[in-house]
């Protein structure tokens, strides 16, 4: 007995868990790059992280009785641990990154169906969900290249305490608190912001998105290797950069220019590694674009208007809540189709219409 | 107070009034459903169901008295119409879809005794008195009104054989794809 | 010249040098040839010879029933030894009608008329010898030739479109024609177009095969066939794209490519026709690849038609290793096959022995809506909400989003990185879908005879009552006839 297989009896080499690597691998720089910024307890909370993530998603694949090792090997819970690592306070502590990986895999992956089900990035979800429950832990930065030893990182990350004598500020976070304080940019800006600083990221800020250069370098592989496509990440980039421009001209003592908003925060990570996400974006190009364009928008509203320094997770979700929306009315025209799907007029048809 | 109880009291005569009325004057004779469930039915009256032929079988319907997979010849095509018709959500697990099949009358076993082609609904049924009788296969419905007539156990439905212009896939990944002899040369 | 840009497709590696380098050899004739008597769209043919006939080659077995059908015809001299069932070659393994026909190794053939100048041939007779030919479309479709070139000459087409597209892996029957026998298609496209009409010709090839476009250019030199290279991509052998790529005109969905002006037939197809009208041979050969990992020497062959396949994997060395899929056709768009005994037909461009590293099998995995397979189909369809809404039995849903417009490539479920059978899902439910409307059809006809039936019942029962009341009335009447004339009787 032999089963019949329908065609094609090829395929492309290519499979989840290769796109889940090619990721990974895209983020390598970056990630070492927070952990010699950060220290150990950098290393340790990615550590943590992806370990929750493992535990949490295996159980919740046994709980609903499905196979584990299958799911697990595909690298999709690791891969949102990881940019949920990347983008916590490197010296959060152990329960930030345990709550939000287990968030993350379990409420805003599994509970939705598994992989390709959830209808929000589950790395977002769960950033956003630890920055309302635990603000004061979510906005404690340090300042870069404070390396404590294996040991005294092992009492940062495991320990407590100890995070007030070496608080410092996001530029976000500063400025916003400046602008509360009525200063205005130049003001708040001076001492804090060297754009050539923030490009290669020797400042503080969350444990992977300092380094503007090191996550375009990763972006840049990912095209390369056409794991993902412009259109999102441009989009996402223009949709910051264009008000901030437009704005920055009207009133440039108070709006801070494009360069600012594109090199601060989670921008950069976002566009290359969020909103890139296959499973939370839109399937068309133009579905895509308009979805990058939504997300960078939304941050620069949420960053420059809103009550929060820094927008890129509640802007993403916002745009993963309006995806379906998005693919239901963006769809490619079909071949011999108007884009309505009347077939197209032939000829004749033509000739008899006139 | 007052204001309160008259108010009250006007809106629900008025509203009482107008619903009175739109009963007598919107009243629908007979049910239209009906109608368009029979249409959708084989219409062969063949009694498989339960019902009293189509008409029986469309009116329990309509009144939500019979399950939407009451029909065997029908098989999914009709169950689908039905679900699509009624609004309703489609069991078709439930439904004993053993393919399309044909009543097969055994010549050997066949005394000509034309019961069944007296009953069947189609006509479908070839022959006359002390002839052995055959199947015309476009128009049988494999109703089996003709395997309960025949005296001789003569008559029984077999599937339809899938001839190479009704093969087609199956299902992927939830029952085995075609199936083959083994790779002889 | 200008070309035009395509969207979708997918660039399969082409494993195509395996057998392209080698010269087309003639298959050794097979002790029996088991020639089907459906082989094209259509109904099938009906046989004309009777088990023990001599046949010479060439000699008509099988006449074509209907409009769209196409005769049969004896690949070799020799004997029928047989008509009845024999495995067919499809996927699903049953057996078709088939005339089996023991060669006498002589190979004579029956003769022909030989026109002197096929170019003054009226139009419609170069059609109808095509047609009685048994000339079908060579690519792979089998659509009966003479009805497309019938209906292209009364619709009235500007543009014959010669497809040497052959963007399948692997297969190289339609380059090693081309290369070999590039002036016979010269004719044969010169022939198409003076059967239809048409203003002017194209060629277009594929541009990994410099060689078949260089013989060709070479034999079209002094004719007004314009040869032209396409850029490399899969499917750019669907006449659609290929007509796209050469006019830039898109064909109307439901409709056909004679409602732009245009024709398309393959290069395989113009030399069959050459060789019907020049030589006055019916069509009862073709060139078939022969590849795959699992074969000593893939090659190109001449086949007779209906040669058992395990003939043609014998002349190529037969197995390296034991194959893990035999495939009819291309891998991308082929039919995979359970057993070599099946016959080579008018449609096959390849048999291919793949193992299972050319496969390359995953365990298909939930699907991530990466949207790589919207990017890859050439329709614009958006496969992963096809395949979603007949995954869960919503075909209407299905079909609303364009699953009848899939012409089935393949090119999603090749990219897909879920390993998710896309195409195998569309096709099941177009399956589904033609199922329910025969018995749709089926349903309406039992349902007129059941109302015949009901009315013939009704007839009879008023007839018989008309009868018996009729009767009643007469007897009355004779009773009081009788009655009154004994009255009269009485008063008299």
């Amino acid at each position: 007995m032999t089963t019949i297989a329908h065609s094609p009896h090829a395929r492309a080499a290519n499979s989840v868990s290769r796109i889940m690597a090619t990721v990974m691998l895209a983020l390598v720089p970056v990630t070492l790059f927070g952990f010699w910024l950060n220290g150990w307890p950098a290393v340790y909370l990615w550590t943590v992280s992806l370990a929750a993530a493992l535990v949490g998603e295996a159980a919740a694949l046994k709980f609903q009785r499905r196979a584990v090792k299958p799911a697990l090997l595909d690298g999709s819970g690791v891969l949102t641990a990881w940019l949920l690592a990347l983008s916590l306070p490197p010296w959060a502590p152990w329960w930030i990154a345990v709550v939000g990986s287990l968030f993350a895999v379990v409420i805003a992956k599994q509970v939705f169906g598994g992989l390709g089900q959830n209808v929000f990035n589950p790395a977002m979800a769960a950033r956003v969900m630890l920055l309302i429950s635990f603000p004061l832990e979510m906005t404690i930065w340090v300042p870069p290249m404070s390396q404590p030893g294996l040991l005294d990182s092992l009492a940062v990350t495991f320990g407590g305490g100890q995070l007030d004598a070496v608080s410092s500020a996001s530029l976000l976070g500063h400025v916003k608190t400046e602008f509360s304080r009525g200063l205005g940019l130049e003001q708040a800006l001076a001492g804090h912001y060297a754009p050539l600083e923030a490009l290669w990221g020797r400042r503080s800020g969350s444990l992977g998105e300092t380094s503007a250069l090191l996550i375009f370098i990763g972006g840049v592989f990912l095209l390369a290797r056409r794991t993902i496509t412009w259109h999102a990440p441009v989009a996402m980039l223009a949709g910051v950069a264009l008000p901030a421009l437009l704005m920055n001209l009207v009133a440039p003592e108070h709006y801070a220019d494009p360069v600012y908003h594109l090199l601060s925060g989670g921008v950069m990570l976002a566009a290359f590694f969020i909103v890139t996400d296959p499973v939370t974006s839109p399937n068309t190009a133009l579905g895509q674009l308009l979805f990058g364009l939504g997300c960078g928008l939304l941050t620069y509203v949420i960053r420059t208007w809103g009550s929060y320094p820094e927008g890129v997770a509640f802007a993403v979700m916002l745009m993963n809540a309006a995806t379906p929306l998005i693919d239901r009315n963006i769809k490619p025209r079909i071949y011999g189709r108007t884009r309505q799907g009347a077939p197209l007029m032939t000829r004749h048809a033509k000739k008899d219409a006139a | 107070m007052i204001a309160a109880l008259t108010s009250l009291t006007v809106l629900g005569t008025s509203l009482g009034l107008i619903l009175g009325l739109a009963a007598r004057f919107f009243k629908v004779e007979g049910n239209p459903l009906v109608e368009e469930i029979e249409a959708l039915l084989p219409g062969t009256q063949c009694g498989q169901c339960g019902y009293p032929g189509c008409t029986g079988a469309a009116q329990a319907l309509a009144n939500g008295n019979a399950p939407l997979t009451l029909c065997p010849p029908g098989g999914r095509a009709v169950v689908a119409a039905l679900a699509a018709r009624l609004g309703m959500e489609a069991d078709l697990s439930g439904v004993e879809d053993a393919g399309p099949r044909i009543a097969e009358v055994r010549e050997e076993l066949c005394i000509g005794c034309t019961r069944c082609y007296k009953v069947c609904p189609t006509d479908a049924v070839l022959g006359a008195a002390k002839h052995i009788h055959a199947v015309f296969s476009e128009a049988c419905t494999a109703c089996g009104s003709c395997v309960d007539v025949c005296p001789t156990e003569a008559i029984l439905l077999r599937p339809l054989a899938p001839t190479l212009q009704s093969w087609g896939w199956g299902k992927p990944g939830l029952q085995p794809l075609a199936i083959a002899q083994g790779m002889a040369a | 010249m200008k070309l035009f840009k395509m969207r979708g497709g997918v660039h399969p590696e082409a494993r195509k040098a395996d057998s392209s380098e080698r010269p087309i050899r003639i298959l050794p004739l097979p002790p029996l040839l088991h020639v089907p008597l459906q082989q094209h769209i259509g109904a099938p043919a009906k046989p004309v010879v009777r088990v023990g006939d001599k046949v010479l080659a060439g000699q008509l077995v099988g006449v074509g029933q209907g409009h769209v059908s196409a005769p049969v015809h004896a690949p070799t001299s020799g004997t029928v030894v047989a008509i009845g069932d024999h495995p067919a070659p499809h996927p699903s393994g049953l057996s078709a009608a088939t005339v089996t026909i023991a060669p006498d190794g002589e190979g004579r053939w029956f003769e022909y008329e030989v026109p002197a100048d096929p170019f003054a041939l009226a139009p419609d007779d170069i059609a109808a010898r095509a047609g009685a030919a048994g000339i079908v479309g060579l690519g792979g479709a089998a659509f009966p030739s003479s009805v497309k070139l019938d209906a292209s000459r009364q619709s009235g087409v500007d543009t014959l479109v010669i497809n040497g597209g052959e963007c399948e892996p692997y297969l190289t029957c339609d380059d090693r024609i081309m290369r070999e026998r590039a002036s016979e298609i010269v004719t044969g496209i010169r022939l198409i177009q003076h059967a239809v009409g048409a203003t002017r010709a194209l060629v277009g090839i594929e541009d990994n095969k410099p060689e078949a476009l260089a013989a060709m250019r070479a034999a079209a030199a002094a004719t007004d066939v314009q040869i032209r290279a396409v850029p490399a991509m899969y499917p750019m052998g669907w006449e659609k794209q290929m007509i796209h790529a050469l006019l830039g005109r898109e064909v109307p969905a439901e409709g056909r490519s004679a409602d732009i002006g245009v024709l398309v037939h393959n290069v395989a197809t113009a030399w069959a026709v050459q060789q019907a009208v020049c030589q006055g041979r019916p069509l009862v050969s073709r060139i078939v690849t022969v590849s795959g990992g699992a074969v000593v020497a893939p090659c190109n062959l001449e086949v007779p038609i209906g040669a058992p396949v395990q003939a043609l994997f014998d002349v190529c060395g037969g197995f390296r290793t034991t194959p893990a899929r035999l495939v009819l056709g291309g891998p991308m768009m082929g039919q995979q096959i359970a057993r070599t005994s099946v016959p080579v037909v008018k449609g096959t461009s390849g048999v291919l022995a793949l193992t299972q590293a050319e496969i390359g099998l995953t365990r298909p995995a939930p699907c991530i809506r990466c949207s790589t397979c919207v990017r890859a189909c050439p329709v614009g369809l958006l496969p992963l909400e096809i395949a979603a809404r007949v995954r869960s039995d919503d075909l209407a849903g299905a079909v609303a989003l364009g699953l009848k417009d899939c012409i089935g490539c393949g090119s999603c479920s090749y990219v897909c990185p879920s390993g998710i059978p896309l195409v195998h899902f569309f096709n099941y439910a177009k399956g589904d879908l033609a199922a329910q409307a025969r018995s749709k059809a089926k349903q309406e006809t039992t349902r007129k005879l059941a109302a015949e039936r009901s009315a013939r019942i009704e007839r009879i029962a008023r007839e018989r009552e008309e009868a018996a009341a009729a009767r009643k009335a007469a007897k009355a009447a004779k009773e009081a006839a009788a009655r009154a004339a004994a009255t009269t009787e009485a008063a008299a």
